[in-house]
């Protein structure tokens, strides 16, 4: 049976990206309809984010773009605690990058700990703004009247008046500059388990994904890249092509690669199964250049295994390592390599745009920031951003891909080509090898194992392609990518080794590269946290231990570790063929743990069970932050046992889902979350959980089969052979 | 070109459309149901499950003149309604399976037929079953235990109705 509320749910969330038009609902004798509404009906803004309608609808506005972390419900849960109404009475909508709403990325796992405070804010003042009001109809003070629900009541009596009435006095009041905020003990939604609204749409076919847009006389693209990603264009013949039924036109079309741009071919039908077929049968000459020869991950990693061999850029040193590991006789060195990898989401990446006659624009998109959007549109057509509208709907998935809108220009420059709507979908195998990619890397580690076997002196030189670099060429040669540095540094690992020292040096690549979930950490993690194991090995200390006196003067992570402790003791004794390990590392304001139990199987290692603990300070709903971390676990375990991206001769050899595993269903370990509950900052949730989950496989692994594995991914169906 | 009477969801249909179309492209683009989703366009990732006769079928390499006469097509669509859901849909709300959402189409497709042929599946025929509808943002655990869930249920409503 379904809910009043639940079926009020599934209807706004049946609307979410609708386009172009505002919709909200209106309340009537035989209950809520549905109706379109005229944006004077929902004219009164108390701010950018909170829209409410004479009838007393409320409408908060979601600003940061929803790809499956759960935004849709963040961002509107942070107002509507402080503006004190409940989730079951909001509408939501969209924003559409207008600067008014501020940054609207979604990205870096920002979107709570971005906006933890500020919307609270924004909520706190529109409540208070309603409280005034209401407090000058009764002319009363301020204090004897409270919020709650969306009606001000005058506490001692039986007067309330609801917010709707209230919007029109209230938004003519002074903002207040610094509305009080609630005492976390005081939430109502923050940090309480409430289902997902927009669940249900997703059950049911009705959620409005990017790629399910429907624009009235649209048109439908496929576009085909140079192999080579950077080659150009020789010539083509369309012979056998156009006389596909459907095709209206073949054209050559802007095509946008980290760093550069060169020519893509556009196959536009009045369908999207004619410019398929029509799109293989084009016969297409590129001129490939060097990339034959650069565009490789064999010379990739053997100018990076080269690099390596030499100093790096330095980041950050405590003390002389280099002397301080000259003078030791305890000590050991290791490379650890990760691959390129692709984000593969479900979704591949599309667009639908309209640049039309009279020189406006309006584009409907899964992309992770409206804003941005709304930016290289304008930048694009040369067109002031007034003259244009974004539409930024449900993304199937991103992982940081849709991030990167080199597919929203093609869907804009092919509209503007031939004068229409234009839905523009990458096949796969398009969406798989074109990338771009999360940057393969190496850390060089050595180690220094002291007095009274401390681990005392650490040296972490990553050496691989900067995103920056290759993109904005935003690094001069004497400069360490700064995201790394960040990463790798003393204050982010917070270990207190006596010497220490951080470096990296640039690997130049054609190979498109692209920050992937957690970015350089999913990276960095994998080198450093088994490098402590290997080190804790030679001084003969448990991982566990030596952790623990590292992060001596970290007692937030120390808790972390006490609760480690704390499962370890707790759990029956692992049977035989058995082992486990453990890896931590903190990225986006947030420490995450992982302990993964593998067991031998022949030649096979299987992964049993993979606990997770992560402390993000303050968060919304505990169930996402389990979900969120469900999932890079999911994704974690990927990047470490299936294959990598890999490109031969100036081509990726990975074409679609069976060349490019991803984790399946019979692959999916046990899993075990655990959430450390304090009132610190909220960090992020999107991404952290991910970085751990390699090395403590390589570290369970090691458990297990006294092997250390430096590169991944691992074949888990040999690496006991 | 040439036309095709198909019954989708209980609902006839009447589409114009190349006789190597698949289904994916006929459902989505002509019969206008967005539901069912393209992934990989090559039956590797699931996305576009639907059931022919209540058998699932990768629609993406299902081409539309290969559907029988009479032949019964259901998507995501068809298996429930808002108002009175399919214990599938309900088991995915309670354990709030989907992240994006994106291959939840084909994975509840997937599970109602997994459930018509083992009503209690074990998780070995779960995942069996399952490892052909691909997960990007790693919801397969909740999978599973709204599988059960569901398994669950029906028991229960079984039970109750002898």
């Amino acid at each position: 049976m379904i809910t009043n509320t639940e079926r009020r749910n599934f209807l706004k969330q049946s609307l979410l990206g609708t386009a172009g038009l505002m919709i909200g609902f209106r309340e009537t004798a035989s209950g809520k309809t549905l109706v379109g509404l005229l944006p004077a009906e929902l004219s009164t803004e108390i701010n950018p984010f909170v829209l409410i309608d004479t009838n007393g609808i409320i409408t908060l506005v979601n600003s940061r773009p929803d790809m499956g972390q759960g935004s849709i419900q963040a961002v509107t849960s942070l107002l509507a605690e402080e503006l004190e109404v409940s989730m079951d009475q909001i509408n939501i909508i969209h924003s559409d990058g207008q600067a008014k709403y501020g940054s609207q990325g979604s990205g870096g796992s920002s979107t709570v700990r971005g906006l933890w405070t500020s919307l609270r804010q924004a909520g706190a003042a529109a409540k208070e703004m309603l409280i005034e009001a209401a407090a000058k109809q009764w002319n009363v003070r301020v204090d004897e009247c409270y919020a709650s629900e969306g009606m001000v009541y005058l506490k001692g009596s039986d007067k309330k008046l609801t917010y709707g009435i209230l919007a029109k006095d209230a938004v003519k009041l002074e903002v207040p500059k610094n509305p009080k905020l609630k005492e976390p003990k005081e939430f109502k939604i923050l940090g309480k388990y409430k289902r997902r609204s927009d669940i249900p749409s997703k059950t049911n076919g009705t959620a409005v994904f990017g790629i399910d847009v429907v624009v009235p006389g649209m048109l439908y693209a496929v576009t085909i890249h140079p192999p080579s990603v950077q080659g150009k264009l020789i010539s083509y013949d369309d012979g056998a092509a156009k006389i596909i039924k459907g095709v209206k036109h073949i054209i050559k079309t802007e095509s946008n690669f980290p760093g550069g741009k060169t020519e893509a071919i556009a196959v536009v039908a009045d369908n999207y199964w004619s410019a398929l077929k029509a799109s293989k049968l084009i016969i297409i000459k590129w001129d490939d250049g060097e990339m034959t020869k650069t565009l490789d991950t064999a010379t990739y990693f053997k100018d990076a295994y080269e690099i390596a061999s030499k100093p790096g850029i330095r980041a950050e040193e405590k003390g002389d390592f280099e002397a301080f590991y000259a003078a030791s006789d305890k000590k050991l060195e290791s490379i650890y390599e990760t691959p390129f990898l692709s984000h593969a989401a479900i979704e591949p990446v599309n667009a639908t745009a309209h640049v039309k006659e009279d020189g406006t624009a309006e584009v409907w998109a899964p992309i992770q920031g409206p804003d941005g959007a709304l930016e290289e549109t304008a930048d694009f057509l040369k067109i002031p951003k007034e003259k244009i509208k974004i539409n930024a709907l449900l993304l199937g998935g991103s992982f940081g891909r849709k991030a990167y809108m080199n597919f929203m220009k093609e869907a804009i420059d092919i509209s503007r080509q031939v004068k229409a709507p234009v839905k523009l979908i990458w096949p796969r195998e398009e969406d798989m090898m074109q990338g771009p990619f999360r940057p393969a890397m190496l850390s060089k580690m050595k180690g220094v194992i002291g007095n009274k076997n401390r681990l005392s002196g650490w040296s972490h030189h990553v050496v691989g392609e900067s995103i920056q670099a290759q993109h904005w060429n935003a690094l001069l040669p004497y400069q360490a990518d700064n995201w790394l540095s960040g990463e790798m540094s003393m204050e982010n690992h917070k270990y207190d080794f006596e010497v220490n020292s951080e470096s990296f040096s640039r690997v130049k690549t054609p190979i498109p590269t692209l920050w992937w979930r957690s970015v350089y950490a999913s990276n960095l993690s994998w080198g450093q946290e088994c490098f402590i194991d290997e080190m804790a090995h030679l001084a003969g200390v448990e991982p566990l231990e030596a952790r623990k006196q590292l992060l001596h003067n970290s007692k937030r992570d120390l808790k972390i570790i006490e609760k480690l402790e704390a499962l370890i003791q707790a759990s029956p004794a692992l049977p035989a063929d058995h082992a486990r390990g453990i890896a931590m590392f903190r990225s986006f304001e947030t420490m995450s743990a992982a302990m993964i139990e593998v067991a031998k199987a022949g030649d096979a290692v299987k992964v049993v069970k993979v606990t997770s603990i992560i402390d993000c300070g303050q968060y919304v709903n505990p169930d996402n932050v389990k979900a969120q971390t469900e999932g890079n676990i999911s994704m974690g375990l990927q990047a470490a046992i299936n294959g990598g991206i890999t490109f031969t001769q100036g081509k990726c050899d990975q074409t679609n889902y069976h060349e490019y595993q991803i984790m399946r269903m019979s692959e999916m370990p046990q899993v075990e979350i655990h959430i450390i509950d304090n009132e610190e900052k909220a960090g992020g949730v999107g991404e952290p959980g991910l970085p751990p989950i390699a090395p403590a496989l390589g570290n369970a692994i090691f458990n297990l089969l006294k092997k250390r594995v430096y590169k991944l991914p691992i074949d888990l169906n040999t690496i006991a052979g | 070109m040439a036309t095709f009477n198909l019954t989708i969801n209980d609902q006839r249909f009447k589409i114009d459309a190349e006789e190597d179309m698949p289904l994916l492209w006929v459902i989505r683009d002509l019969a206008g149901l967005k539901g069912t989703k393209y992934g990989c366009g090559m039956a590797q990732c699931g996305a576009c499950t639907i059931h022919i006769d209540g058998a699932p079928v990768r629609s993406c390499q299902y081409p539309v003149s290969a559907v029988k006469k009479k032949q019964k097509i259901t998507t995501i669509e068809g298996i429930g309604t808002p108002q009175l859901r399919h214990a599938v849909q309900d088991a995915w709300i309670a354990e709030q399976v989907p992240q994006c959402g994106y291959c939840q189409s084909g994975q509840i497709m997937s599970a109602v037929a997994l459930l018509n042929e083992h009503p209690d599946p074990s998780d070995a025929q779960i995942d069996t079953y399952m490892n052909g509808n691909l997960c990007r943002c790693g919801t397969y655990d909740r999978i599973r235990k709204a599988i059960h869930k569901a398994a669950d249920q029906s028991k229960t409503k079984t039970m109750g109705s002898h």
